[in-house]
């Protein structure tokens, strides 16, 4: 390869500078506009753009594995399943500016600038003093995937395992605290109602408003093929309308209205 | 065979093309993915014609070749509407958000060996990565958000149900998906889309009887029951019939895209089949031996070399948007229970399984040295025949005493309607002809 050697100094090449420089603003704007949106859907969705920017850095900085698994792993399943509860929550939810604890705000923001004061300060000294071995070198051996493989399934293959153990510990105790035991038969499921609607008099759907009648309001109930109104098509919780002349009348004066306005449309005097 | 083997391009083949090829090779991508949308909803329209005895549509164009042509430019002069209660920037946005990842996914799909374009050699696949399957994985999860986010932003409740539908959905089956595909990066041992390609060109030498042949390559043969679970989970993930639950027409109207018209109704349409297109790529690139010529093609030297790899690739998607018709024509929607049911307990699972019987089998043949053809012999036939023993000698389901067998019920009103036993009364034409017949019969005589 002949960009190695350039891969193995402590070099920024052009590509890489330009990358950042257009993913570094994407991924702070995100960052804000998370912690500045008021509705709970569209902070969420911020946070998945900057999530997006990261998995973008990784790529260009030679590891496409963590790249691609940023992307499926955090903003694929993870940020997907915050949507999902969001939505159940309501789409009108946002957050309530009155503050319910005085000077709760200036707190928040003091104390926020402090911790990444903190954290900032305490990553630049433990890297600053460190010399990467160049990316040639570290996956010199099979490339990227397997360089990954080898480090998680040999020298941290017990953090591996202790991190899978704490997340099915996690997982099997929501389990357990959102589960609500039903006894078994106390109420019909999905599977249950279908075989009771097959087996009952009436399997197929209920007839809809409107069927034969003529209007399409959902409060005209629909007629039966001899006129007569079908009384499951009566909506709930709403006064219906008088069924329309023809209802009292039989099957022929049906076809003779039809026939009649045929006549009339076609300009043949009846 | 040294000229051919040169033509399957690695991983150090990429990332050196000169701009223009560049240029050329992603518009001819988006050229080919819009062509085959036109062309696979006019093939779906036919195809389910055909099979429901129907001709299916010939009116616009030479046999109706120009109707989805039609349909597109009538959607993009539909009326663009914008619920009162719409997010209006997410609602603008998801049909977007839909689109791009479907065209971005295949980037990495393999569509030939390497060609020349204008004097220049280039692989025939835009750019590929150690971990170029993942990248498809990537960009359909992030398809996922435009639909969930479509059904949200529109500000109803039928498209809300579709989307919370189509989140569970997809990420459930994006779990088999991904599962179903280990196996194939174990045995190809890579992640590259080009790498696996060129893993299944030929399989390992089988000696079976005596006898000394090339096992199958391509990894359909090779790993089944992977290939039978991606095949599932992909209809899953593409919301495609029987497992169309987020736009269950029966139950949601039009599930998460019911508020959509005009273009940005057209732009779903688009990343619908478009997905399914990837999907059946990458079906091919996977386990159908990518764009190598299938065996009795293969037997002429040069069909692995030049263009024609694009043919048999391209028919090879083909053959997979056909299975994805055939079963929108064959089976029934499934309730939503049993879909979930299905993925979790099923398909996960045996797709653990399965991932441990290879990887088993992967160690036992490096450390022991077996061969492939006295392991399908000694393992996989008694395998084979005690799976086949316990379908045959399992017992039936006892008939549940609760449902009444025999006649149904025949009064006027009941299901069905019309009733089993109704009279049909003879056709007036027919009564008349009768009747004139026999009035000459009766006249005959008379005279």
């Amino acid at each position: 390869m002949s960009h190695a050697a350039v891969l193995a100094a402590d070099v920024v090449s052009s590509g890489e500078a330009g990358a950042f420089w257009v993913l570094g603003p994407i991924a702070l704007a995100g960052a804000i506009g998370m912690v500045l949106s008021r509705n709970a859907i569209h902070s969420a969705l911020w946070l998945v753009l900057t999530m997006l920017s990261l998995g973008g850095f990784y790529f260009v900085q030679q590891a496409p594995f963590l790249g691609a698994v940023q992307i499926i792993v955090y903003t694929g399943a993870i940020m997907i399943l915050f949507l999902f509860v969001l939505m159940l929550v309501g789409r009108d939810y946002s957050d309530s500016i009155v503050e319910t604890l005085r000077g709760q705000r200036v707190a928040a923001i003091l104390l926020g600038i402090g911790f990444a004061g903190l954290v900032g300060g305490l990553i630049a000294d433990a890297t600053s003093g460190v010399e990467s071995v160049g990316l040639a070198e570290s996956n010199a051996d099979g490339g990227n995937v397997a360089a990954i493989a080898r480090l998680l399934f040999t020298d941290y293959l017990l953090a591996f395992e202790l991190t899978s153990a704490l997340l099915i510990t996690a997982a099997v105790g929501a389990m357990i605290l959102a589960h609500i035991e039903h006894e078994s038969g106390s109420r019909p499921g999905q599977k249950e109602q279908s075989i009771a609607r097959i087996k009952g008099p009436r399997p197929q759907t209920l007839t809809g408003p409107g069927v034969f009648a003529r209007g399409n309001s959902v409060a005209a109930p629909a007629l039966l093929p001899d006129g007569s109104v079908a009384e499951d098509s009566r909506a709930t919780g709403m006064k219906m309308r008088q069924p329309p002349a023809i209802a009292s009348g039989s099957i022929d004066d049906l076809d003779d209205v039809t026939v009649d306005s045929g006549a009339n449309r076609d300009g043949v005097p009846t | 065979m040294s000229n051919l083997a040169a033509e399957s391009p690695t991983l150090a083949d990429f990332g050196t093309d000169v701009w223009w090829i560049i240029v050329i090779k992603v518009v001819g991508i988006f050229a080919l993915l819009v062509a085959l949308t036109l062309f696979a909803i006019l093939f779906e329209r036919k195809v389910v014609g055909r099979m429901q005895q129907r001709i299916g549509p010939n009116r616009v164009g030479p046999r109706g070749g120009l109707q989805s042509l039609a349909d597109g430019l009538k959607l993009a002069f539909k009326e663009d509407i914008m619920p009162a209660l719409a997010d209006k920037p997410i609602y603008f946005l998801a049909p977007v958000i839909a689109a791009v990842p479907a065209f971005l996914a295949f980037s990495v799909i393999p569509i030939g060996p390497i060609v020349s374009i204008f004097g220049e050699r280039t692989p025939l696949q835009l750019t590929d990565l150690p971990v170029g399957v993942l990248i498809v994985l990537a960009c359909s999860a992030m398809g996922v958000y435009g639909i969930v986010l479509a059904g949200w932003a529109s500000g109803s409740t039928y498209p809300l149900l579709g989307s919370l539908r189509s989140a569970a959905q997809m990420i459930s089956y994006e779990i088999a998906m991904g599962l179903s595909i280990v196996a194939v990066f174990l045995y190809a041992g890579t992640m590259s889309t080009s790498g696996i390609v060129e893993a299944q060109e030929s399989g390992s030498e089988v000696s079976a009887f005596g006898l000394n042949f090339d096992g199958p390559g391509w990894y359909a043969v090779v790993l089944p029951v992977s290939f039978i679970i991606y095949c599932i989970a992909v209809v899953g993930e593409t919301n495609r019939a029987p497992f169309d639950l987020p736009e269950a027409e029966s139950e949601l109207v039009g599930g998460f895209h019911t508020e959509y018209s005009s273009l940005k109704f057209a732009l779903f349409y688009l990343a619908e089949y478009i997905n399914m297109v990837t999907v059946s790529a990458l079906a091919a690139t996977l386990f159908l031996g990518g764009w190598r010529a299938p065996w009795p093609i293969s037997i002429w030297d040069g069909a692995n070399s030049g263009w024609w790899p694009v043919l048999w690739f391209i028919g090879k998607v083909i053959l997979g948007l056909f299975v994805f018709t055939w079963l929108r024509a064959t089976l029934p929607r499934m309730r939503y229970d049993q879909f979930m049911r299905f993925g979790w307990k099923v398909l996960v699972p045996v797709a653990l399984l399965w991932i441990l019987v290879v990887a088993t089998m992967r160690v036992l043949s490096r450390e022991y040295d077996f061969n492939a053809g006295d392991i399908a012999l000694y393992v996989g036939i008694p395998v084979l025949v005690l799976v086949m023993a316990v379908v045959w000698l399992w017992p039936d389901k006892a008939p549940d005493p609760t449902v009444k067998e025999g006649v149904p019920p025949t009064t006027r009103g009941a299901f069905p309607t019309p009733p089993l036993d109704l009279v049909v009364p003879p056709s007036p034409p027919l009564i008349k002809r009768d009747a004139v017949a026999a009035g000459k019969r009766g006249g005959g005589k008379r005279a």
